[in-house]
């Protein structure tokens, strides 16, 4: 019987890539450790913000801020993170509406167990240390009781 | 117009590792390039050659019959002149990559012509493997195809293999 063989195998794409003009404020704002969102046309604010209304396409201009703490409205457990998510030990992606949002944003939870979680919980931001004008300004968010 | 500027630029590398299991057939391939040699596999139903088998022929649907070996010498079949540099090429532009269908073999393999101008690289040519000074299972042992200098191969022994 043949050996089957067996090996590492890497693809990498090197992208750099420019942001463009919404992006770039929700990233510098994030710098500054405040989270903005974009008004849609409806009125609802979109957080993060988005280029185009999802909804009618025009161009959307106005910026709001909103808090750094929410609700988590929906959530999986992650039990065995990967190299380069937001943490390396277990925590929770979860969808996070903001005070002042009317949408969810994606993020990590560091819950510490899975049992810490719950649908409709209170979360608050974690700033990195050296904030940078990026996502990685945002470490992830933290149940606020812990707070 | 209005002036545009580029704004922020970020870094966003995509990196997906995999942990691949090559498979028997494959396995065989590759082990078979180890040692300096092209193993193919042969459908007992319609008799074609795959070489890089999956194992399987795919027209037929029936296990291949496993190492066939077949001279790691054949027939440019296509090619592709590179003329733009891009960020991690080995190779010096302009270059060329084709196939090279081996003698005896059903499916060609993608390879990299050297030792030949470019102006002289064309569909039929006849090419040899040269093997790299140390051999692996990997394509990489096989380090570039060159022309043999024998007469070019005639059209019909390999239009249905392009």
């Amino acid at each position: 019987m043949t050996d089957v063989l067996r090996a590492p195998h890497a693809l990498e794409y090197t992208y750099t890539r420019s942001v463009g003009p919404v992006v770039e404020r929700f990233f510098t704002g994030l710098g500054e450790h405040r989270i903005q969102g974009i008004k849609g046309a409806d009125g609802k604010v979109i957080v993060p913000p988005t280029e185009y209304d999802p909804h009618t396409g025009e161009s959307l201009t106005e910026f709001v801020d909103v808090s750094d703490a929410g609700c988590v409205t929906t959530w999986a457990w992650n039990t065995d993170p990967r190299p380069g998510q937001p943490l390396d030990r277990p925590f929770a992606w979860a969808l996070i509406k903001l005070d002042g949002a009317d949408t969810g944003m994606l993020h990590a939870v560091d819950a510490g167990d899975e049992s810490t979680m719950s649908t409709g919980m209170r979360v608050k931001a974690r700033w990195a240390a050296d904030s940078v004008a990026d996502m990685g300004a945002l470490e992830c968010f933290e149940p606020e009781a812990a707070k | 117009m209005t002036e545009r500027s580029e704004g922020m630029i970020v870094e966003r590398p995509l990196k997906l590792e995999y942990d691949y299991t090559a498979g028997l057939a494959q396995s065989r391939f590759l082990k078979g390039l180890a040692e300096g040699k092209i193993i193919g596999e042969k459908c007992p139903v319609c008799g074609k050659v795959y070489v890089g088998s999956r194992g399987s022929c795919p027209t037929d649907g029936v296990p291949t019959e496993g190492e066939i070996e077949v001279p790691a010498k054949g027939t440019l079949t296509t090619f592709c002149v590179v003329n733009v540099q891009f960020a991690g090429q080995s190779v010096e532009t302009p270059y060329a990559s084709g196939y090279m269908l081996c003698d005896g073999a059903d499916i060609a393999l993608m390879g990299l012509l050297q030792e030949v101008p470019i102006d002289q690289v064309r569909m039929g040519l006849r090419v040899e493997a040269v093997w790299a000074d140390e051999l692996g299972p990997t394509l990489s042992s096989i380090k570039y195809w060159r022309p043999t200098g024998e007469p070019d191969a005639d059209y019909e022994t390999y239009r249905h293999h392009l």
